[in-house]
């Protein structure tokens, strides 16, 4: 009963922040829309890396090259093919998890730091095949001025259109999250070896994870393609996947929304303090000390209501997963 | 139900398991006992597939399950506890026996449904026949020991097993703890018609509770029978009783 009212509660608060962002291009600048298109995009990228890292408890290292997959599957497919952009949109995702099928399926038999390490070898071999092949992707170069549908010729159209994708993928994880599904792969992060012991196929099982989150960062790419017109080959390169490890992080990786605050906050700094000093990465690592030693959890980890029960049932807190 | 047959590991060149024979029939409570070091943890990994045989057979109903992966083993209906507390630890109580049931049932890819309605009756069940019932939405790393070792069999009971693994069940506990852990034990093995197969340091809980018991020293089994006749046995008491009047 309480549940149900708290839910309901949970869902009007999303509605109104919904809201207040589809109506903000009626107040808001240009460029201020670009950057929240920008965060959303991130953002989206970072909670898709999340469903793996903080609910998976899955070393997903090089997350960034299948957002790249899904970007330059979408941006060659509109560039080089006469098929519609809707198209190269639908293909990117998919080619993006197929990555995820291939690479995750190698991956997954090692454990730990050695799944990050093979990981981020076979990523890295996608980011040097981009690199190089400069028939098909024009390498360093990048590809630019890729021609959008007419809708997304303004920055309130992309606008709308990232805002309105990123709302469903959102949703998308978060029934997943809430599915046995998800419920049984926050299990395996607790304890494999007890998952293997009640009947669970840990392996197969953070495949399909690995796939249901490449897709959703080859969504991201798409949205990048969309929003930048352009792509290149820097974002399947590791820094990139370093990054959203650090929204995870930095926002609270065992909560839904947290990397999107990540995000947000990474995006700022880069774009407010990085237009002052090229030193904006201090700024962060003192943010980042700073949280390790006070908030361990992230900044959406830290919870009142947590804090609350606690105190008032000292030796048994409960708290909703 | 049960038959291992001339079980080997070896851990490079120790020989921890070197010539294990065990019969458990259905219904039985039987238990492993035997010196530090003896080989029983590693006999319980080798035979709900943690562990892989260097050789040797074991049969489950009839049909060999020798060196196939835990999760494949416990879909034929062996399900264990471990020696040390191995819960869901960042999960609620109600989650960690959730996730078995669901597992059990093949639902644990179902990707839209909410779990929260799924398999809650009887989840709630094997909490109530448990007694943890009353901490269901406890988060499970803060329950304190014995609520940690009695939610390890819960979990193991969300599988509906046939034949339920126990290593050591009552390590760690007080005198009051152990009582009623075994208390619970042998009501489950009645109400719910378990096979149990179980290790345990305290003598007094052995020969009161199994019916059954094997005798191991260094990987092998030196004796197998009824509590009496393993009382009686020469070599169990120079081997591993010490000396006795």
């Amino acid at each position: 009963m309480i549940a149900n009212i708290l839910r309901s509660r949970e869902f009007i608060l999303n509605l109104l922040v919904l809201l207040a962002l589809a109506l903000l291009p009626a107040v808001a600048g240009r460029f201020y829309i670009y950057i929240l298109s920008v965060i959303l995009v991130m953002g989206l990228l970072a909670m898709s890396l999340n469903l793996l890292a903080g609910h998976g408890g899955t070393y997903q290292f090089h997350h960034a090259a299948f957002y790249g997959v899904g970007a330059y599957t979408a941006a060659l497919l509109i560039t080089r093919t006469a098929l519609p952009a809707w198209v190269g949109f639908a293909a990117g995702p998919v080619m993006a998890a197929l990555a995820g099928l291939i690479i995750g399926g190698i991956c997954v038999r090692l454990n730990k730091l050695y799944f990050g390490m093979l990981q981020i070898s076979l990523g890295s071999l996608l980011w040097i095949i981009v690199l190089r092949w400069y028939g098909l992707t024009a390498g360093d170069d990048g590809i630019h001025g890729i021609p959008m549908p007419a809708f997304l010729s303004t920055s309130t159209g992309i606008y709308y259109f990232v805002l309105s994708v990123t709302t469903a993928c959102l949703a998308l994880m978060y029934l997943i999250l809430k599915s046995p599904f998800g419920a049984t792969l926050r299990a395996i992060r607790d304890n494999p070896q007890r998952c293997e012991a009640v009947g669970i196929n840990v392996r197969r099982h953070q495949l399909a994870a690995i796939v249901i989150a490449t897709f959703f960062a080859g969504a991201a790419g798409v949205l990048f393609v969309v929003l930048e017109s352009s792509v290149y080959p820097d974002m399947l390169f590791w820094v990139l996947s370093l990054e959203i490890f650090i929204m995870c992080l930095l926002g609270g990786w065992f909560t839904f929304y947290g990397p999107m605050l990540g995000a947000a906050i990474m995006v700022a700094l880069r774009t407010f303090v990085g237009s002052t000093t090229e030193y904006w990465t201090l700024i962060l690592g003192v943010v980042l000390i700073l949280l390790i030693f006070f908030l361990p959890e992230g900044l959406m980890g830290f919870d009142l209501r947590k804090l609350i029960r606690a105190r008032r049932r000292r030796a048994y807190p409960s708290v909703p997963e | 139900m049960l038959q291992v047959e001339n079980l080997h590991k070896s851990f490079d060149k120790f020989k921890a398991v070197n010539g294990a024979e065990l019969t458990v029939n259905a219904g039985e409570m039987v238990a492993v006992i035997g010196p530090n070091g003896a080989g029983k943890t590693t006999l319980f990994n080798l035979i709900t597939g943690q562990l892989k045989p260097d050789h040797g057979r074991i049969l489950f109903r009839g049909e060999p399950i020798t060196g196939l992966p835990a999760h494949a083993i416990c879909r034929r209906g062996i399900a264990r506890s471990f020696q040390i507390a191995n819960i869901f630890p960042r999960l609620t109580v109600f989650r960690n026996v959730q996730v078995s049931v669901l597992s059990r049932k093949g639902l644990g890819y179902t990707l839209f449904t909410p779990a929260q309605r799924l398999v809650v009756d009887e989840t709630h069940h094997i909490l109530e026949s448990v007694g943890l019932i009353d901490k269901k939405l406890y988060v499970a790393g803060a329950l304190s020991h014995g609520d940690k070792r009695t939610l390890e069999i819960a979990i193991a009971l969300g599988n509906e097993p046939e034949l339920l693994v126990l290593d050591e069940p009552t390590a760690g506990m007080s005198p009051e703890e152990t009582e009623s852990a075994m208390v619970l034990i042998k009501r489950l093995a009645r109400d719910q018609g378990l096979t149990i197969l179980f290790c345990e340091h305290d003598m007094d809980v052995v020969f009161n509770v199994a019916n059954r018991i094997m005798v191991m020293q260094h990987g092998r089994t030196i004796a197998q029978g009824p509590p009496p006749e393993v009382r009686g046995n020469l070599a169990v008491q120079e081997a591993y009783l010490g000396e006795v009047d």
